[in-house]
């Protein structure tokens, strides 16, 4: 069946000529991949099949995705999941639920894997989403439930999101002395307009390879605005860098493009972030991997990348009005100590310092209150100041 | 018997200058009579507004008849009729097949007030005072000016009498207005003897709460062998039927216990006894006294006294110091407790039968304390509930109190009974109760008093006093029917969680097996069913791990509880379906459930 499968896609395949070159190149590669991971997902079926005939309790491990069960490796400089896992049971009326959305999710997978196509983490959601027979009960009630389950299924078969075919939604731009392929297709980041390209939210080698790249570093900055002024400026072209942006919390694939830029074109990264928890915890996201995703880290994590700013001594150092402040509330002072308490943090004095320092000021600040100075002062004055002076955080 | 009379001064103040000498005040001095003070207090007998009127000459006449059947032991069959003359007028017919009144009795009964059998004798009825029936009365004559109709029949031989009866207020005596007999009224009275009382007087009829209806379907309840036939003034008629054919046993006669007396009544009877020596007069008039108690409360009071006592003592030389004396004796001395032989519950059985009647609910639980004393007053307690059904679940729940098997409508928040039903704590049996109130859900709780002399606030009997011994026993009572709604409760709610396990399971089990087959081609239908046998085993063991911790009482014993009904909807529907429904499968095992078939109490409402 899965054969047949096979064939009749691949002969649609033929009418978009790009992607079937794009195929055969990466193809040997992603086939063997597939592989694997198809392998991975009939196991986990199988044992659950057979504890099922044998009338023993159908159970599936699965490691645990919390800070408890969170290691920072000290020598790597990167957050890796420990070795703690918990069990799922079909015969417990908590987590029956979650045991079938388990299995359909992997079904769903293993369909998208044979068809050879990619779904987005919504497709994926509509794809296994259905009424269960007899009754009124849907199998999923939100995306978001099925996204935690892919998750969940991710660290089980020990297979990345990628592997099974799913993407998220794009985010994240980019833009600089850089050509990249992407499927096949060549583009010049040089040339994208106001725009930027948008990073795909898959950046594995089979997709994206790298051409040619001239810069010397990559800035990352933390939304799209600033982005735009450093676009609009042509800072990436005056100071031969790359410009990206990640919309926030930077979700996977810019941070797995990062990682492969770094690591791949041996460029420094640095980091123009907001001066509060939530910029601070960018960074850390960036340079030691996510909580939630520590399992990923290995092939996301940046451990050399700076802190450029903006810090918390910038109101004085850069003569900021008082308008610009933006008071701490209490979600705020409880998480930047939190944060202050994570050892990667903790071993570094003047990050300490630095929190500190904000948590003393009582305010936080945005990169956009640079503007209250001049228009373009963060991308001509502010940013070539700290890298002319080497002034980083690490 | 005897007429009770007050003197009531009445001061007229001088019209002219000056002081009154003691003859003109003598003159405004003069006699009145108990009829004339309660037609000026008739709130007292529970005539104060006219609604409250209809529903106490309903009462009394209810009260009597039912009392009337009883001591002749006859089933009582009671009609009660109202109907609207115009807008607040209305007739009050009441039937019943009682024994008939003899004739020349009608007047004192009917006509003055404060005549009757109750109010001097120990001994458990509806009446106490007998007052009620004659102030229905009088107050229909007080509002409309007509007098009371009664045709009573003592016998089949003999023809109806039939009299109307007008109250002379001001000499506490009725006269005779029309009398004749009459042959014609024989078909009222099918059963050969009865009485039928008609009464027009003024008031205001309206449903509901405290409404006639509601002191019918509640005298039903506590009365399960009465029938009783309702018919309302939009000519409407409403039957209760009878839910027991055995009358309650007579109730005994006892004479009074020494503690349960005053010394106001102690000087009363030393003044009124025949006997002649001290001994044998507390042997003669009291329970539980005899010659050795006897002659250990004289020597009591000797030790007490001046003067020496002793069982010899002549009654009639012992002064009011002396019985000072005595009274003290016997409050010191210890005295077997008053025989409780003389009280009469309505035993659980027949109170789980009127209230399966008349409430639909699905958990019937009763209890019935054994008898003990207040202030030498033998009384007993009865409790009994009803739960869920189609009671409202949102309002709090409600309180039926019944003293003697009347039921009590007015003045819930002043009885004993309301106070013992806020202090049990319902939490514990699975309930919501906010603090200090009633418990919150589709709960009826029936409290019942026995008692030779039920201690009222008021005359109007509406609720019943305070006294700790009584509030101890109704809690007690309260708390053993609680137990039993607890234990049925939480079976409830394990079975509901087992069911909706075991739903979850299959729910997903299909699925997962679909899944499997999709991903590595095991067959469904083989990996379902081994799945769902899994699952069935799982639950059951799930269940029988809580047997053993004996947090979940087996089914069995509540079942074979005889004060507990249980009427399962669900379970009824399921044998209809002929599907072994999950409960009778659970449960019990198949051998078991046949022998429990038959013991089953699964009545099924009638009408």
């Amino acid at each position: 069946m899965a054969k047949k499968k096979t064939t009749k896609k691949s002969a649609k395949k033929t009418v978009r000529k790009t992607k079937k070159t794009s195929k055969v190149r990466g193809g040997a590669v992603s086939k063997q991949r597939d592989k694997k991971t198809i392998g991975k997902i009939e196991a986990l079926a199988t044992s659950v099949a057979k504890s099922g005939l044998a009338q023993r309790e159908p159970k599936i491990e699965i490691p645990i995705r919390s800070v408890s069960n969170m290691k920072y490796n000290a020598k790597k400089r990167i957050l890796e999941m420990g070795s703690s896992t918990q069990q799922r049971e079909l015969f417990n009326v908590g987590q029956a639920r979650k045991f079938m959305q388990m299995l359909l999710v992997s079904k769903g997978c293993k369909d998208l894997i044979q068809a050879e196509k990619t779904l987005s983490l919504r497709g994926m959601y509509y794809m296994t989403l259905h009424t269960i027979e007899g009754t009124s009960e849907k199998t999923f009630n939100e995306q978001s439930e099925s996204d935690t389950i892919l998750e969940d299924l991710e660290v089980t078969i020990d297979g990345l999101r990628e592997e099974l075919h799913v993407f998220a939604k794009k985010r994240g731009t980019m833009v600089g002395n850089i050509t990249v392929i992407d499927n096949g297709d060549e583009i010049d980041c040089r040339r994208m307009g106001t725009g930027g390209y948008a990073i795909p939210s898959i950046c594995e080698p089979s997709v994206i390879q790298f051409k040619n790249c001239d810069a010397d570093f990559i800035l990352h900055v933390e939304k799209d605005t600033v982005w735009s002024r450093f676009n609009e400026d042509r800072f990436w072209e005056k100071h031969n860098c790359i410009l990206t942006e990640g919309s926030g919390q930077p979700p996977r694939g810019v941070r797995r493009l990062l990682h492969r830029m770094h690591m791949e074109l041996g460029i420094p990264v640095y980091c123009l972030l907001d001066c509060d928890p939530w910029g601070h915890y960018i960074y850390s996201v960036i340079k030691q991997g996510s909580i939630n995703l520590a399992f990923e880290s290995q092939r996301m994590a940046i451990p050399d990348a700076k802190f450029i700013g903006i810090r918390a001594e910038d109101y004085d150092r850069c003569k900021l009005s008082n308008d610009v402040k933006i008071a701490l509330n209490e979600r705020d002072i409880t998480r930047a100590k939190q944060i202050m308490e994570y050892p990667w943090f903790a071993e570094k004095r003047p990050w300490k310092k630095e929190i500190k320092t904000m948590l003393g000021n009582g305010f936080k600040m945005e990169v956009e209150s640079l503007i209250t100075k001049d228009i373009s002062y963060v991308s001509e004055v502010y940013v070539p100041q700290r890298l002319a002076d080497g002034d980083f955080l690490d | 018997m005897a007429t009770t009379t007050r003197k009531k001064k009445t001061a007229r103040k001088a019209s002219t200058s000056g002081r009154v000498s003691a003859e003109t005040l003598a003159k405004g001095q003069r006699e009145i009579s108990v009829s004339e003070f309660f037609a000026k207090n008739r709130h007292l007998l529970g005539f104060d507004n006219p609604r409250k009127a209809l529903l106490t000459a309903v009462k009394e006449a209810v009260d009597n008849a039912l009392d009337a059947c009883e001591e002749a032991g006859i089933l009582p069959e009671i009609h009660v009729r109202l109907l609207q003359k115009d807008e607040s007028r209305f007739k009050l017919t009441i039937r019943d097949n009682g024994p008939g009144i003899v004739r020349a009795q009608i007047e004192s009964i009917f006509g003055k007030l404060l005549y009757g059998s109750k109010f001097h004798r120990m001994k458990m009825s509806r009446g106490q005072q007998g007052i009620g029936i004659s102030a229905a009365g009088m107050y229909g004559l007080m509002t409309t000016g007509k007098p009371v109709h009664i045709v009573s029949k003592t016998s089949r031989r003999k023809p109806p009498h039939d009299v109307v009866l007008k109250i002379d207020t001001s000499k506490n005596r009725a006269e005779v207005v029309k009398e004749k007999e009459d042959p014609k009224s024989d078909s009222l009275f099918p059963g050969g003897t009865g009485t039928q009382v008609v009464i027009e007087l003024e008031g205001r009829y309206q449903k509901g709460r405290q409404s006639i209806d509601e002191y019918l379907e509640q005298t039903a309840i506590a009365n399960p062998h009465a029938q009783i036939t309702w018919i309302t003034p939009t000519n409407e008629t409403i039957e209760f039927p009878r839910a027991v054919d055995e009358l309650p046993d007579e109730a005994k006669e006892i004479k009074p216990h020494p503690k349960g007396i005053e010394l106001g009544t102690l000087i009363q009877m030393l003044e009124r006894t025949e006997s002649k020596s001290l001994s044998a007069f507390l042997q003669d008039e009291f329970s539980r006294v005899g010659q050795r108690k006897a002659s250990e409360l004289a020597k009591m009071a000797d030790k007490l006294s001046s003067k020496t006592i002793t069982p010899r003592s002549r009654v009639s030389q012992l002064g009011h110091a002396e019985a000072e004396c005595l009274y003290k004796a016997i409050q010191e001395a210890s005295i077997m407790a008053p025989p409780t032989d003389c009280l009469v519950p309505i035993g659980s059985r027949a109170l789980l039968a009127g209230l399966l009647k008349e409430v639909q609910a699905e958990f019937f639980a009763a209890a019935t304390r054994p008898p003990t004393v207040y202030r030498g007053n033998p009384f007993q307690m009865e409790v009994a509930i009803a739960f869920g059904g189609n009671l409202s679940s949102e309002e709090s729940s409600r309180i039926l109190r019944f003293a003697n098997r009347v039921p009590l409508l007015y003045q819930q928040s002043a009885c004993s009974s309301f106070k013992a039903v806020t202090e049990t704590s319902w939490k514990n049996y699975g309930l919501t109760q906010p603090r200090n109130s009633l418990p919150v859900g589709p709960l009826v709780v029936l409290v019942h008093m026995a008692s030779v002399w039920v201690p009222f606030t008021s005359e109007s009997k509406e609720a019943i006093a305070d006294y700790d011994e009584i509030r101890k026993e109704m809690k007690l009572a309260l708390q053993e029917c609680g137990r039993k709604l607890g234990t049925y409760l939480r079976r409830r709610k394990q079975m509901k969680k087992q069911s909706e396990r075991r739903g979850i399971f299959e729910r997903y089990i299909g699925e997962i097996s679909t899944s499997c087959h999709a991903i590595v081609g095991t067959d469904p239908k083989k990996l379902y069913e081994a799945l769902l046998k899994q699952a069935t085993r799982k639950t059951r063991e799930a269940d029988q791990k809580l047997d053993l911790d004996g947090k979940i009482v087996s089914a069995k014993r509540l079942e074979q509880d005889d004060d507990v009904i249980i009427l399962e909807e669900r379970q009824v529907t399921m044998q209809e379906d002929g599907d072994e429904g999950l409960f009778d499968n659970d449960v019990v095992t198949t051998t078991k459930r046949k022998t429990r078939k038959k013991s089953k109490k699964k009545k099924k409402k009638t009408s």
